[in-house]
């Protein structure tokens, strides 16, 4: 089997008294949507901040694309492709839709410094942002300020900022929070076809979502795995159901 | 947008036609008025950079005014004397002095820039203001150049083929001057740079996670900054003919706050309108009481409450980025 494409290994994290990361080990390998879940609390949002470079672990391994990442802050692993979205969107408000994306794609480029130029007669810039907001459906509501866009509309802002950023995983903290029925399954399509792109790391609470895309999924429960494998495991494991899926699964 | 660009257009002009306007009514006095505008205006020009685009409230700017007037000052002062500087001699041409003024401005502003930057908020705004009344209490307690008296500029310095002791001659250098550094802020603000900075200003978390260090950026928007505003010292260290270290002073880099706020944060000419509006009630409520601060108190109270986008954001709406 190929190496993964992120590989964790006895990830640990401690606020105070609190383990909120307790020897968590996981893969992400290419293809693959691998989802992550739990009840509230249990420590997923700051796992993804420790993968993104935002918290730094008190112990264990991060390597991302076969290259250890633990010394690289934020930006430097956003370089590397470690795309992300936030749980809380988080967005340039005033900035159009498009120069939203079109940021990501300066980013990706890595050319920051140039003084002169206007950014919005750069094609370098403006198509491969287009292109991404097309893909996610969002290509009609190009010029509008994102903070006109609505709550879906943001979420799938995030994603094409993600690719755009050419991404070559992604760690999705909760994309489905606060959606329609109808925005969800636009939103499952996009991450169904995505996978094949650059593997997803998918934090969700919508088992609807989960169980439809997820390749593996991993439970996380007071910042410990207790179960990992395919869906049908996970889902008829009786620990599992017990600590997470409760009576309603 | 195309109301901005009218109403930027109306602005520059009318800066343009008003010493023109005084020099036909026999009323000089009106020419230094509008020098004085454009002098304040491109200071705050420069601080609109940091503060309006990058978000960066620095209230120590009037330290770079200063360091811009001393330059002119120290210079002048070097070759009306003719005693080398360093073992180069002085010089009374402007281009070398803004030179100068710039590159000091430069060198001082990348450490200050370097260590406030890793602050923000409340922190970095009295972090601009310590630095900044270092800097003052430095040029209070330097003998060398008149400390607290301050330092007169006997001849007003020179620029090559204008006789710049002509109020009219100056007033257009300072006003070429202001329209360069539009210009160049112009093309800043629709930069990749110029986007990366606003971004970081809405949100530095975003700019971070798409593989922008924002700490770079600000740092690079800091230094430009300081060097427009030093280089507008350095001119308002001409107009004057005197330079002191009331230039440092923290009311000034008030201030240049007050300017940028009452014409429009974050907004091209919004230094350019609040410059011409300060100078105006400086010299109109001026002549009526001395306590004249006291009135435009009430106005920026007016434009905080009523009208946070200032002058240019009441005439032409909310600024739209493409």
């Amino acid at each position: 089997m190929a190496d993964p494409i992120l590989d964790i290994r006895d990830l640990s994290k401690s606020f105070g008294g609190l383990k909120a990361t307790d020897g968590v080990s996981l893969d992400l390998r290419a293809g693959e949507i691998h989802a992550l879940i739990g009840p509230n609390g249990a420590g997923k949002t700051t796992l993804i901040h420790q993968i993104s470079g935002g918290l730094r672990p008190d112990a264990g391994s991060i390597r991302f694309l076969g290259q250890d990442v633990l010394g690289l802050g934020v930006a430097a692993r956003a370089r590397l492709g470690l795309g992300r979205t936030f749980q809380i969107s988080s967005l340039a408000l005033e900035f159009s839709a498009l120069r939203n994306v079109m940021l990501a794609v300066q980013g990706r480029q890595g050319s920051s410094f140039r003084f002169f130029a206007n950014v919005m007669a750069d094609t370098s810039l403006t198509e491969p942002a287009m292109a991404a907001l097309d893909r996610v459906g969002l290509a009609g509501r190009a010029a509008v300020p994102a903070a006109e866009l609505s709550h879906g509309e943001r979420r799938q802002l995030e994603i094409a900022i993600a690719l755009a950023l050419g991404s070559r995983a992604l760690l999705l903290d909760e994309p489905m929070a606060g959606m329609g029925q109808e925005g969800s399954r636009a939103l499952t399509r996009l991450l169904d076809a995505l996978r094949a792109e650059a593997p997803i790391l998918l934090v969700e609470h919508d088992m609807d979502a989960v169980f439809a895309l997820a390749d593996r999924i991993s439970v996380l429960v007071y910042g410990r795995i207790v179960a990992s494998g395919a869906v049908e495991d996970i889902r008829n494991n009786p620990d599992v159901r017990q600590a997470y899926l409760g009576a309603s699964a | 947008m195309r109301r901005e660009g009218l109403l930027n257009l109306v602005l520059a002009l009318l800066l343009l036609a008003l010493p023109f306007a005084a020099q036909m009514l026999g009323e000089p006095f009106y020419v230094t008025l509008a020098t004085r505008m454009a002098i304040l205006a491109l200071a705050a020009v420069g601080l609109n950079l940091a503060l309006g685009f990058g978000g960066l409230v620095s209230f120590g700017h009037a330290a770079f005014f200063g360091i811009g007037g001393y330059a002119a000052g120290i210079l002048a002062s070097h070759a009306f004397n003719a005693e080398p500087l360093l073992g180069l001699p002085g010089t009374d041409q402007m281009p070398v002095i803004w030179l100068v003024a710039a590159l000091v401005c430069a060198l001082v502003a990348l450490p200050i820039g370097a260590i406030s930057l890793r602050t923000s908020g409340v922190y970095f705004i009295m972090i601009t203001l310590a630095f900044a009344q270092m800097v003052y209490y430095f040029a209070v307690s330097w003998p060398a150049y008149g400390g607290e008296d301050g330092l007169s500029i006997t001849v007003r310095n020179g620029f090559p083929g204008l006789n710049t002791a002509n109020p009219l001659s100056f007033f257009l250098v300072c006003y070429a001057v202001l329209m360069a550094a539009l210009v160049l802020m112009w093309r800043i603000r629709d930069s990749r740079f110029g986007a990366a900075l606003q971004a970081a200003r809405q949100n530095d978390t975003r700019v971070a996670a798409i593989g922008i260090r924002p700490y770079h950026i600000r740092l690079a928007a800091f230094v430009i900054s300081a060097v427009v505003t030093g280089i507008a010292g350095a001119l308002f260290a001409d107009l004057n003919r005197f330079v002191s270290p009331s230039m440092m002073s923290w009311q000034m880099s008030g201030e240049l706050i007050v300017l940028i706020i009452l014409g429009g944060t974050g907004r091209l000419f919004g230094p350019v309108a609040g410059a011409i509006l300060y100078v105006l009630l400086e010299f109109a409520l001026g002549g009526l009481t001395e306590r004249w601060q006291f009135f435009l108190g009430f106005i920026l109270l007016g434009v905080v409450l009523f009208a946070r986008g200032g002058i240019i954001g009441v005439l032409a709406g909310k600024a739209r980025h493409g």
